[in-house]
């Protein structure tokens, strides 16, 4: 990895010259909660000042920006007995600033499953590649797990990744348009100095984390497939969903057509799913293959952390825990693990 | 000043300039994109359901599309949704593929609305197949029940099409009643070959009915099984097949020789909307076919 130094002044000008030139994204407050935490939200910013790089976490995630909630796939115009369609990919390219570690490794495991080798999506795709990444480290949020699922750093994933020294950022250099990028600003080889500053902060912000005991967990949800841990849990569900409209790594989609009022068009409309709905596998006929909310509560967390291993040797759940605030009858999977790794142990 | 940022454009990328072919799933990347089809000949099978000749108009497309018994495809009516329906037809057949669609709900019905010479979109072929080769040289037995002939269909077409690769061919059919068999013009066909064995029986026999009556495990009582050298493909609903499973497995045959077909609710047929899936396991990828023991293995599975 290439690493460089860039003032705070500079940084401000790099942000200026990224405004001037395309669209950025970036964590912007946008009120207040009840309990006075400022709330944070992943928006188009058109100046410096409406950007907040010290926030903790955002409601929503930036998922967004790669798979909005809601899409057009497809639009259709019909003409007589025939139609013909049209696909559109999203061309314009964008800036998204502020990310933090958790939600780049969300993106390189949307990555996976969407821009593999089978039947990787081009509308992800276009997204992902015409959006340049800025990530930057901080400390951990509030409820946050990402370190047990190892997802606290990144290495990959983005074009240029910040650590705050104070009076300048650390940055580490992952693509061509991030080196040239930087070119464009006075930036500087990191000295000894810069290169311990940055081992401190990052030592700093490793040494807050409280683990979760995550070991042999695919294993443990076999082996607890009928446990009652998933009964209790499940009682205070009301399968409203918001915990996959949250989670930066949740991608389940359901699609249906609409047809204008004049007839003349008609769109095939993805949009965000959760498990959780009370009809995620309703199939004609009247047959639910997941009709009680502890079946659907239990596989979300199935997917997250033993198909999804099973699959790519690591966990989809990023631990960023906003699930876990989003969710009114305070499921989380924290507790849910740690009710699952001392059932056994009563 | 010199631009920062120069927009990706996707659609300029050499696989995507490339034949669509579903069966080649790895780079394809305009997945999306379907095959326009013509319904070129409707066929009413029962009150409940019609086959649907359907042949992908564009010339080139046609020519290569080609699927294997058991797979797949999306149907899809612009403006009213998209829906996994099983290929009926002989895999060699390459002119235009047979659909036995039921009417169950929106999409169905409107299809069912639909005249000769309307279009539809087509994507796919999904899904894993029946491993007909692998069965060579064994007994086969060919087992549906109501709905499930139709899937069944495009392995019965391979297997009388290469007669000659499979020792004893049993062909059963089962349902509720007599008004409910699918294909009744072709048993026929299929008994006057020589070396078939058709048998088809129904719980509620009528006035007209002069075959035998009872479970479709009935007609497996009167067939001599060699369970090492004998494989089984069984369509139709999980308790049909739950029952008909048990019932070979009780004559000896090791449950990864039989074979079933699943179905679960479908919305990409690409591992994308998970919407398929039994447990972590995604049945448009890793079924609709699967072996029965990998069943018995999936969590939520029957
Ligand atoms: C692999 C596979 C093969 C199939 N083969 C056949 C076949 O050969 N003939 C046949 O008649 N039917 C078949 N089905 C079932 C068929 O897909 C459903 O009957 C159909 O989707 C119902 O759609 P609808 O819009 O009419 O019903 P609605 O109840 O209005 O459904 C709305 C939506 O729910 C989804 N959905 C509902 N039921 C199912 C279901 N059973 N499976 C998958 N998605 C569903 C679809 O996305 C559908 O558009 C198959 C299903 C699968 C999974
Ligand atoms: S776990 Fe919480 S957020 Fe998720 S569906 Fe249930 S109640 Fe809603
Ligand atoms: S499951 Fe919860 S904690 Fe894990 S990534 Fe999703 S929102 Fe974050
Ligand atoms: S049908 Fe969408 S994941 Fe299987």
């Amino acid at each position: 990895m290439l690493f460089r130094v860039l003032s705070k002044k500079e940084f401000r000008k790099f942000v200026g010259l990224l405004l001037a030139d395309t669209e950025v994204i970036a964590p912007k407050q946008i009120g207040v909660s009840t309990d006075g935490k400022p709330i944070h939200q992943y928006l188009p910013v058109q100046a410096f000042g409406e950007i907040d790089l010290e926030y903790e976490t955002t409601e929503y995630p930036a998922k967004t920006y790669f798979l909005p909630y809601r899409e057009n796939l497809s639009i259709c115009s019909f003409d007589e007995d025939d139609w013909t369609r049209e696909i559109h990919y999203r061309l314009q390219p964008r800036v998204l600033l502020g990310l933090h570690a958790c939600d780049i490794n969300a993106l390189l495991k949307l990555d996976k499953v969407l821009a593999g080798d089978r039947y990787p999506s081009p509308y992800y795709i276009s997204r992902r590649r015409n959006t340049f990444i800025i990530g930057i480290d901080h400390d951990p949020c509030e409820g946050g797990f990402c370190q047990s699922v190892g997802a606290d750093v990144v290495t990959h994933g983005f074009d240029l990744y910040l650590t705050d020294l104070g009076d300048r950022y650390f940055i580490a250099i992952n693509s061509d348009r991030g080196f040239n990028a930087l070119k464009l600003v006075a930036a500087k080889e990191p000295t000894k100095r810069d290169n311990n500053d940055y081992l401190k902060v990052r030592s700093r912000i490793a040494s807050q984390f409280e683990p979760l005991e995550m070991h042999n967990l695919p294993n443990l949800l076999d082996i607890e497939f009928e446990s009652d841990v998933w009964k209790r849990w499940s009682e205070k569900c009301m399968s409203c969903g918001s915990c996959s409209m949250v989670c930066p790594t949740c991608y389940c989609y359901g699609t249906t057509e609409r047809i204008s009022m004049n007839n003349e068009q008609g769109a095939k409309i993805k949009q965000l799913y959760s498990c959780n709905f009370l009809d995620f596998a309703a199939v004609a006929g009247g047959h639910n293959f997941r009709a009680d909310r502890e079946t659907r509560l239990k596989y979300r967390y199935y997917h997250q952390h033993r198909g999804f291993m099973e699959a790519y040797e690591e966990p989809l759940c990023v631990g960023c825990y906003r699930c876990g605030r989003a969710c009114l009858a305070g499921i989380n999977p924290p507790d849910i693990i740690r009710d699952l790794q001392t059932e056994h142990q009563e | 000043m010199t631009r920062l940022f120069y927009p990706y454009d996707i659609t300029r990328e050499s696989e995507m300039e490339q034949p669509l072919d579903f069966n080649r799933r790895s780079r394809l990347k305009h997945v999306d994109r379907a095959f326009k089809s013509e319904i070129i000949n409707i066929i009413q099978l029962t009150d409940m359901e019609k086959l649907f000749q359907v042949r992908i108009l564009d010339d080139a497309d046609r020519a290569r599309f080609s699927f294997l018994p058991g797979q797949f495809v999306m149907v899809e009516v612009p403006g009213y949704g998209e829906i996994p329906i099983s290929i009926s037809s002989s895999p060699s057949h390459r002119g235009y593929i047979e659909l036995c669609i039921r009417r169950a709900g929106v999409v169905t019905s409107i299809l069912h609305k639909a005249k000769r010479g309307a279009h539809v979109g087509l994507r796919g072929p999904f899904g894993t197949h029946f491993p007909i080769g692998k069965m060579q040289g064994n007994h086969i037995l060919l087992i549906a029940g109501g709905l499930g002939l139709a899937p069944l269909r495009a392995p019965i077409f391979d297997v009388i099409e290469n007669r000659s690769n499979f020792k004893e061919v049993h062909i059963l059919y089962g349902t509720r009643q007599p008004s409910m068999l699918l294909f009744n013009y072709q048993y026929e066909e299929w008994n006057r070959i020589a070396d078939i064995n058709l048998q088809v029986i129904v719980e509620e026999g009528d006035a007209s009915w002069t075959g035998p009556v009872g479970m479709i495990t009935q007609l497996l009582d009167e067939v001599a099984i060699e369970p090492l050298e004998t494989y089984a493909i069984i369509c139709g609903p999980p308790v049909m097949f739950k029952f008909v499973c048990a019932h070979l497995q009780n004559e000896g045959i090791p449950m990864d020789r039989m074979f079933v077909s699943l179905e679960r609710r479908m919305h990409c047929g690409m591992g994308k909307c998970c919407r398929c899936n039994i447990g972590s396991t995604y049945t448009c990828l890793s079924g609709p076919v699967f072996d029965y023991w990998t069943v018995m293995n999936l969590k939520e599975a029957i």
